[in-house]
């Protein structure tokens, strides 16, 4: 790779680190992040989906709890209801900050910019809402805010950083289930929780968005999940859509090239 | 500090909320059957964001966008073969498209007044930012070629409009596919091969029809045999793209308007070089055909994407597809 994120800002790269397995569900994060931030309110329906009343990431959620039941063992412990095995997975997304982050290379105002810290973040006053971060996004996490008309997503409380304060939402979470820190050391911290929690019998658990060779080049935010990304919401394997753009830049100068040659082709002959 | 030591195991150690051994409270007793959870999606709700453009405004500029372009390059080639009413049709018809696509683009924005702010930056990383640039350099030109020609005024000047815009024009007719094909829609990304070429045949046949429906038969045979060129390269890209992409590709081979639109193409066409050569009215109609069959190919692309974009299995099955080949090979190595 040409450009190496984390080498330029030399350890410098701040994150988040959600570890879904100590999640209890409280949605503490949801409330801080709608408080700090000035999020506004965007609907408050029951949807029948658990506990899970907010759906997904949007231009007004920037932090959801997704809540999982399954009939599946969790670990080894006696779930005590009947003859039924059941879990319950709860997580916190949130916007994956990534190293190769679509929504910023796709931004044809400038106005998504990679911060200090590595983060990446919508400069309200300068977007247009042209909406064209919204489908780059591979994980469905930056919208169109209908009041605005801007895009809107999590900033890593860009505005807290600079005052050694963590994020909101890492503040405030009960558990440390979201850890906020150097990338590296969430990095390290990561591993370790993960072979704690595999060796308590959680066979399943894995590491989201932790490797920097991933399809994003590793996210700044990531998660230790105990299932298949997807049972979350989450893509399996995310890759920038940008990686492709010099093929298609080429696909589409054989093709303008094409079109010069047959209409210039086509007036040729008199008749 | 508070400490919440979830185990039951009766370990004297007291642990940290974070370390916290999740599954580990109790004892499990054995059971016969155990359920796999078989899901493959969260509550079925799409992993993607739905897309915020309106097919009325971005469906449509593909359309114009495409119509605008490919109208300047038959214009251009019009005039430096001496066929002026071809010429000077295309360039109105150019014109206007150029004026519905820009209307489409900033009506389009969350802050219309802001559009000017796409001017701020170039990126080669954003099509939006390189189509803008595009419209930049066409725009202007494609606007003094039409007037130039109908007003009869500084006529060098308009030749050398006319000649940077059809060479402007390819691009605008082609770049369109970049901009849809760089999101992570599924079917909009997958088809980054076959769309350029597509929109290229598509923008050409419906330049050729608006070349048949606006000028005498004498000059419009450019028109004819571009329309069915473009219709040619049009089938043959979709007909590709929709066996290529295999599970992803449902929403296109479902879709009624992309069967409408190449219905269309294809009858416009044919008429064109048949009965079109002859009868001025049943070449206005071919024109006609060929102008609504593009437009219906651009909005039934637009919507198989949506539709692709708002269904998790299309983001979640090539992923995992993706992910199991990896690991055989891994294996396999």
């Amino acid at each position: 790779m040409a450009f190496d994120l984390d080498e330029q800002l030399n350890g410098s790269r701040v994150g988040f680190f959600t570890d879904t397995s100590i999640c209890i569900g409280c949605k503490a994060c949801e409330v801080a992040c709608k408080e700090w931030n000035q999020v506004p309110e965007d609907g408050l329906d029951f949807t029948g989906m658990s506990y899970d009343n907010t759906v997904g990431l949007s231009a007004d959620t920037w932090r959801h709890v997704a809540f999982v039941e399954q009939r599946t063992p969790m670990g080894r412990q006696e779930p005590g209801v009947g003859d039924m095995d059941f879990r319950w997975l709860m997580s916190s997304d949130v916007c994956k900050h990534c190293t190769q982050a679509a929504c910023l290379d796709v931004c044809p105002t400038g106005s998504l910019f990679r911060t200090e810290y590595g983060t990446v973040v919508v400069q309200e006053d300068i977007c247009n809402g042209c909406g064209y971060c919204v489908p780059a996004c591979p994980f469905g996490v930056i919208g169109k805010r209908e009041t605005t008309g801007v895009a809107a997503k999590c900033t890593m409380c860009y505005d807290r950083l600079p005052a050694g304060e963590e994020p909101a939402c890492a503040k405030t979470c009960p558990t440390d289930s979201i850890q906020f820190g150097d990338l590296d050391e969430l990095r390290e911290r990561a591993d370790r929780r993960l072979r704690q929690v595999q060796e308590a019998g959680m066979t399943s658990a894995r590491l989201y968005g932790r490797d920097p060779d991933d399809g994003v080049g590793g996210m700044g935010a990531f998660f230790l999940l105990l299932d298949e990304p997807e049972v979350y919401g989450l893509p399996p394997d995310p890759v920038v859509t940008t990686r492709d753009l010099p093929s298609m830049w080429r696909h589409v100068g054989v093709a303008a090239a094409g079109l010069l040659a047959g209409i210039a082709a086509t007036a040729w002959r008199r008749r | 500090m508070s400490q919440t030591d979830v185990r039951m195991d009766g370990s004297a150690e007291t642990r940290a909320d974070r370390e916290a051994t999740p599954g580990s409270a109790g004892r499990r007793r054995e059971r016969l059957v155990t359920q796999r959870a078989q899901t493959d999606s969260y509550y079925g709700r799409p992993v993607l964001n739905e897309p915020t453009w309106k097919d009325h405004d971005i469906a449509a500029y593909l359309f114009l966008g495409g119509l605008a372009g490919a109208s300047s390059t038959l214009a251009a080639a019009a005039e430096l073969t001496g066929r002026p009413n071809l010429a000077r049709a295309s360039k109105v018809g150019a014109l206007g498209a150029l004026g519905g696509s820009l209307y489409c683009l900033i009506h389009d924005l969350g802050r219309p007044e802001r559009f000017l702010n796409m001017l701020r930056v170039f990126k080669v990383t954003s099509p939006m930012s390189v189509g803008t640039w595009i419209l930049t350099a066409y725009g202007p030109q494609a606007g003094a070629a039409a007037a130039t020609d109908v007003s009869g005024l500084f006529p060098g000047l308009g030749r050398a409009a006319t000649v940077g815009a059809g060479l402007a024009g390819t691009a605008l007719a082609t770049y369109t596919a970049a901009l849809i094909t760089d999101t992570a829609v599924p079917v909009w990304h997958e088809a980054y091969r076959e769309m350029p070429f597509l929109f290229a045949g598509s923008a050409a046949a419906s330049a050729g029809g608006l070349g048949m429906l606006a000028a005498p038969l004498a000059e419009a045979a450019p028109a004819r045999r571009a329309a069915l060129l473009g219709t040619a390269v049009e089938c043959v890209a979709a007909t590709r793209m929709e066996r290529r992409l295999g599970p992803v590709g449902e929403p296109l081979r479902r879709s009624r308007l992309l069967r409408l639109g190449e219905a269309l193409s294809l009858a416009g066409a044919l008429a064109g070089v048949t009965i079109g050569r002859r009868s001025r009215v049943a070449a206005m109609a071919a024109g006609a055909a060929l102008l609504a069959g593009s437009a219906c190919t651009r909005f039934g692309i637009f919507h198989a994407g949506m539709e692709s974009a708002d269904d998790p299995k299309y983001t979640v099955q090539p992923q995992r597809r993706r992910l199991a080949k990896a690991r055989a090979e891994r294996e396999l190595a």
